[in-house]
């Protein structure tokens, strides 16, 4: 219950950006912000004034747009992963991070040393921290085929318990459930600079040969990326979080940027159906371009003061409030 | 059997957490599920520190690596449990003066507020305060001229830092009113505004749109990583 609520109120506030960007001029406060925190608080602060406001009607009012952007994202999503189940042929990428990712544990076997993973240091009702559980099932998969260790430090009790389910079922699902260790997945705090303390110093005194952190990170994220690249770690690193990316970039050898990170347990897992809602999301991300160039052409003719502007400006303005904007 | 009946409680509870913005009708329940979430980590947190002082205490009796730092862990784990669940120090409550232990816990003048204040805050601002050198050794390997890319890389930082610091504002101040465009302090703030702010919003379309992907992914099913299905899916 609790993770399926997190899933879908992050849905739902990154669906925001996507309206915004579809209004092009008309949400410029909002996305003039890169950080999704302000962005998921401004959701906020909406569904609070729609909450606070006495209505007795079926449908909140003002939702529409959000709905039907939401209908159609997974319209597509949904419409992919049907094409590749019936056998339709799927190209994707390569993206080195996630092909690093056995190199980095079959390094980790051959030095004798750990592998260490942090999910982040939000807790399960994070989108971002859901997503690196789902990586750490196949990292801890691969440890497992490599006869390799595993160490993951958590720093919230619920993300603790979810990942030692994940590492527990890919054990077993590697058939070295001998080798499973509940311990190796470990509660630290839920102090920022705390748990960033332990984990460095736990860095330095073991030297892992491979650091993985996917999930949602702040201000630790160069404290970690650095530790780890004094010790000459391989690392991996994959966050939602713009304002951090810089820093893994600058500090890991391969870095998945926002998309690329969500997108990586499909990607490990292979399975049909799941790269074809990655195809999915590739073609929402064609209307969503599309609406941006419809946008751009709109408002730069609506600003030329040419004889048809003002019907084009009025064309603008009524895509705008259709939008929501 | 279990598994089924998580997914279909994650199913569920999803799919209502994510009607209920739309749905006045829903929104209780929404708010319901928030409350849930909050009991469940509070139990969870039990789990945690169970795992803490486990941990710590094998280490300390196999006198692993490091095995002082988990004695100070479980040292100051106690200290602050004691003093926080025997709220040593708490003043008295003024509206319940007769009853002992009504102060908060961290109310001025208490034991745990003065761990938090003393001791707590300083050692994380120390850390913190570490954020600095980091970045400047992150900064030094980023700003190599290795190859076009980095070349470019470090000719845009340069702009953007020296634009945000005087030396830039008074270095280009000079330039006439028709180049004004050119001053660091302008063209720091046209990278920002403009380059920058175009690339972040496309990592945050594909963030959206990704979010998407995976919540539809685990709602259906179809990813069931997450609750330990070994990498596999449906």
């Amino acid at each position: 219950m609790v993770r399926g609520r997190s899933i879908t109120s992050d849905a739902a506030r990154m669906m925001l950006p996507l309206l915004a960007v579809c209004a092009v001029a008309g949400f410029q406060h909002t996305l003039a912000s890169a950080h999704t925190q302000e962005i998921a608080a401004a959701v906020s602060t909406e569904d609070a004034a729609a909450v606070g406001a006495p209505t007795t009607s079926l449908f909140t009012p003002g939702k529409l747009p959000l709905a039907v952007a939401i209908i159609v994202t997974s319209g597509c999503i949904i419409a992919w992963m049907l094409q590749a189940r019936a056998g339709a042929s799927m190209y994707l990428r390569r993206i080195p991070a996630l092909d690093a990712v056995t190199n980095a544990v079959g390094r980790s076997t051959e030095m004798g040393r750990p592998v260490l993973f942090i999910a982040g240091i939000q807790d399960m009702d994070n989108i971002q921290t859901v997503a690196g559980i789902t990586v750490l099932s196949h990292v801890a998969k691969t440890t497992a085929e490599y006869d390799a260790t595993i160490e993951v430090p958590t720093s919230r009790s619920l993300v603790m318990e979810a990942a030692r389910e994940a590492v527990r079922g890919s054990y077993q699902a590697a058939g070295r459930f001998d080798a499973y260790n509940a311990d190796a997945i470990r509660y630290i705090t839920d102090e920022q600079f705390g748990f960033v303390a332990s984990v460095s110093g736990q860095m330095v005194r073991e030297k892992p040969a491979a650091c993985f952190y996917m999930g949602c990170f702040f201000a630790e994220s160069l404290i970690l990326a650095e530790t780890g690249n004094s010790i000459g770690a391989i690392q991996i690193a994959g966050t939602a979080e713009s304002s951090q990316l810089p820093f893994f970039v600058a500090a890991c050898d391969y870095t998945l940027i926002g998309e690329e990170f969500m997108a990586a347990s499909a990607y490990l897992s292979g399975a049909p159906d799941q790269i074809g809602s990655l195809k999915g999301q590739d073609a929402a991300k064609v209307i969503v371009a599309t609406l941006i160039l419809l946008g751009v052409v709109l408002a730069t003719i609506a600003a030329l003061n040419l004889p048809q502007s003002e019907a084009v400006s009025r064309v603008f303005e009524s895509l705008k409030g259709a939008l929501g904007s | 059997m279990m598994r089924i009946v998580a997914l279909a409680i994650a199913s569920v509870a999803g799919l209502v957490m994510l009607l209920s913005p739309f749905f006045p009708a829903m929104e209780s329940v929404g708010a319901q599920s928030s409350e849930i979430f909050n009991v469940i980590a509070a139990i969870a947190f039990i789990l945690g520190a169970g795992s803490l002082v486990k941990v710590n205490l094998s280490r300390v009796g196999r006198r692993d690596t490091g095995w002082g730092y988990a004695f100070v862990t479980l040292l100051c784990f106690a200290i602050t449990l004691i003093v926080g669940l025997g709220k040593i120090g708490v003043p008295p409550n003024p509206q319940f003066a007769a009853t002992p232990w009504a102060g908060e816990k961290d109310a001025a003048g208490s034991a745990f507020a003065w761990i938090y204040e003393f001791i707590l805050t300083p050692i994380t601002s120390t850390m913190f305060a570490l954020l600095a050198f980091y970045v400047a050794s992150a900064a030094f390997r980023a700003f190599r001229a290795k190859n076009r890319e980095a070349m470019l890389l470090l000719g845009t930082a340069f702009i953007v830092l020296l634009g945000r610091t005087f030396a830039g504002v008074w270095l280009t101040g000079g330039f006439p009113e028709w180049a004004s465009g050119l001053r660091l302090e302008n063209l720091s703030m046209f990278i920002m505004q403009v380059f920058n702010t175009a690339g972040n919003r496309a990592i945050i379309i594909g963030i959206a749109l990704g979010v998407t992907a995976t919540s539809l992914r685990i709602l259906l099913g179809i990813d069931r990583s997450w609750m330990g299905a070994g990498g596999g899916s449906a």
